[in-house]
């Protein structure tokens, strides 16, 4: 069977296995958040967890590693305003499920 | 507070599985913590098993190594002797005041999205243990280069991982640049997934394995390795263009094309340019590995023969804090052999340590095929190094760090302008390295960019204060608060720098 996912309203097929980044990108979608500074256009870079520069929002939670996501039947995928933008610091998020660095 | 293992093994890498699996069969009560979802690493990534199809394992590299390894870890971890925690990162690494260890793990995959996607994640928790092998390895080491920062543009191990883990051709086109054997299998992998293979930009030589023939000698499978590699590259027809490197990645919006220059005879590009057309780009200088957890336990570090900041191991992968062993990558990069190599001598070690005397003689074998490939490792460093200068060649609005967009003009003008002359100050005055990523993508060449300015060689000084991370992880409100709760502190140390 083939996952059917939505990003922004289109509809992203998924091999089961595959990650949502390795999705995005098979449809061609090569980026899916901007910078916050310049606005710059931002999808896989490490592909491995390490850069943080494919964070996604996933059903909801904001900031996830598309690169490390497994793909799932129905999943909504960039439905936030993807700019990277939580506060960075070790210290506070907005809320829980928002992740905090250093 | 659960019970003490004897040991904690961090990544289930070759060197990390090696470890575990070594350490249980000796008789050790082990816990494998690993961020993957399974086991393998960078080197045996491959599709989710779950979803498995036939042709998955095909150009698995050292396959029998690891089905061998997998099949004990299950045996291990089926019959309670390791406790196997997959999806978890450890983002806190703490010594107690006893001399036992304390991890403390997150979920790689935030709760309520694995459970979407039915990925078993173990339950939150911290191990605690009283001695660590540490086997985080490490990722692609990168050079900024103008143009790096278009979609298209991605790491040469992540364009691997890609294909290998996740099926995946991340384009039609590619150019694989930068420098070191790693980049042929890159392209004959892409080539064979059937993109074409515009180039292989390599900044230095030659196919050359052999400059240093001591190291080539010392392990004879690699050359038969590069042979096949030469003869995949031929059969593909990809050009191999050596001596030459990306000025400019070339695109609106996404990458298009990029410009590259040979390299004249006094090291800067000023050679004949070209224009090639691609739609992926993979770069990779080598590979720098991850030693946020070494750090955090005041672990010392040392610059390797690459330029890269590695944790200083004994005969035995002993780091200078007691009873915290090291191997795989995180003691200098060398491959997947001898980081299977240090897994099992660090295992054998431990479990001599604790009065099993049975690893004697393999003791003694596993430190002589680490010798041996710890020669090859340095003959391979010899032949690939980054290019003196590189940093010079950077135009003002380069992008350095990719997460807070600091430029190489940035840069340029916090040294010359604002007297930031090492990279603490630079770091803390033009915040490269301050962003989500926390330094890993830019850390190595912002060390370089600020010893460079200043006209000296990076030292590991230089590095370490790059290097430092803590959390090792991104983690959520709850679990920062917990430990405040528990420890009656504010959370963890701000920055525990490298002490060394
Ligand atoms: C993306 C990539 C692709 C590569 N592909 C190849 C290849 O095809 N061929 C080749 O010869 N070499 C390849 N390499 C080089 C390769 O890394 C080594 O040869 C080999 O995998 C090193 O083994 P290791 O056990 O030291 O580390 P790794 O294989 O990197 O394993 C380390 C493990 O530790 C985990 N880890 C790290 N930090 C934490 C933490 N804080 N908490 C929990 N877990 C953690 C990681 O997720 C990983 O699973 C690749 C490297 C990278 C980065
Ligand atoms: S691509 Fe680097 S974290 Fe996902």
């Amino acid at each position: 069977m083939t996952y059917r996912m939505t990003f922004r309203g289109a509809t992203v097929p998924a091999e089961p296995g595959q990650s949502v980044a390795a999705a995005l990108v098979a449809a061609g979608i090569l980026d899916w958040r901007t910078t916050r500074k310049e606005g710059r256009p931002r999808g896989l870079f490490c592909g491995i967890g390490i850069c943080f520069d494919c964070l996604i929002t996933v059903d909801g939670v904001p900031g996830e590693r598309a690169c490390l996501v497994p793909a799932a039947d129905g999943m909504r995928l960039g439905d936030g305003t993807d700019t990277g933008d939580d506060p960075a610091g070790p210290g506070p998020g907005k809320e829980d499920g928002d992740a905090a660095s250093a | 507070m659960p019970h003490p293992h004897d040991v904690a093994v961090v990544g289930a890498g070759p060197a990390g599985l090696a470890a575990a699996v070594e350490a249980a069969e000796a008789g050790l009560d082990v816990a494998l913590v690993d961020a993957a979802g399974q086991p393998g690493g960078q080197y045996w990534r491959h599709f989710d098993e779950r979803h498995a199809a036939p042709g998955d394992a095909r150009g698995l590299p050292g396959g029998p190594v690891f089905t061998d390894l997998r099949a004990r870890l299950r045996a291990l971890s089926g019959s309670g002797r390791v406790r196997y925690l997959p999806g978890r990162q450890v983002w806190l690494a703490t010594r107690d005041d006893d001399g036992t260890f304390t991890l403390r793990t997150t979920a790689t995959v935030s709760a309520p999205v694995s459970a979407a996607a039915s990925v078993p994640v173990s339950a939150p928790e911290s191990v605690t243990a009283r001695a660590l092998i540490l086997c985080p390895g490490g990722y692609d080491r990168q050079l900024p280069v103008p143009g790096w920062d278009l979609p298209g543009v991605m790491a040469a191990g992540g364009v691997q991982a890609l294909l290998k883990g996740h099926r995946t051709l991340a384009g039609k086109r590619a150019v694989v640049a930068g420098t070191g054997p790693f980049l042929l299998p890159v392209a004959t992998g892409l080539a064979r997934a059937g993109a074409a293979v515009a180039a292989v930009v390599e900044a230095n030589g030659t196919l050359g394995w052999s400059r240093d023939p001591r190291g080539a000698v010392s392990a004879p499978g690699k050359g038969v390795e590069a042979l096949r590699y030469a003869a995949s590259m031929a059969r593909h027809r990809i050009p191999y263009r050596t001596g030459t490197v990306i000025r400019e990645v070339l695109g609106d919006g996404r990458v298009e094309a990029v410009r590259t220059a040979v390299l004249a005879r006094d090291g800067r590009p000023a050679g004949p340019e070209r224009e090639i057309a691609a739609d992926l780009v993979a770069l990779g200088w080598g590979f720098t590995p991850s030693l946020e957890l070494p750090l955090m336990l005041g672990a010392r570090t040392r610059l390797d023969l690459d330029g890269s900041l590695v944790v200083v191991v004994d005969a035995l992968q002993r780091s200078s804090v007691e009873g915290v062993y090291v191997a795989g990558e995180a003691t200098g990069v060398g491959g997947a052999a001898l980081a299977v190599a240090e897994g099992r001598l660090s295992a054998l070690a431990l479990a001599a340590s604790t009065g099993d005397p049975a690893g004697t003689a393999a003791i003694r074998r596993v430190r002589r095929r680490i010798r041996r490939a710890r020669r090859f490792a340095a003959a391979m460093h010899r032949a690939y190094p980054v290019p003196a200068g590189w940093p010079r060649w950077l135009p003002d609005s380069a992008v350095v760090c990719r997460c807070e967009e600091v430029t190489y003009g940035d840069l340029r003008h916090a040294h010359a302008d604002l007297g930031a002359t090492d990279p603490r100050t630079l770091k803390m005055l033009a915040r490269p390295g301050m962003g989500w990523c926390q330094g890993r993508i830019c850390g190595f060449a912002t060390a370089g960019i600020a010893s460079c300015l200043s006209g000296r060689p990076s030292t590991a000084e230089d590095l370490r204060a790059l290097s430092g991370r803590t959390p090792a992880a991104p983690v959520r409100l709850g679990e920062l608060a917990a430990l405040a709760e528990e420890t009656g502190g504010g959370g963890p140390a701000e920055e525990t720098g490298g002490s060394s």
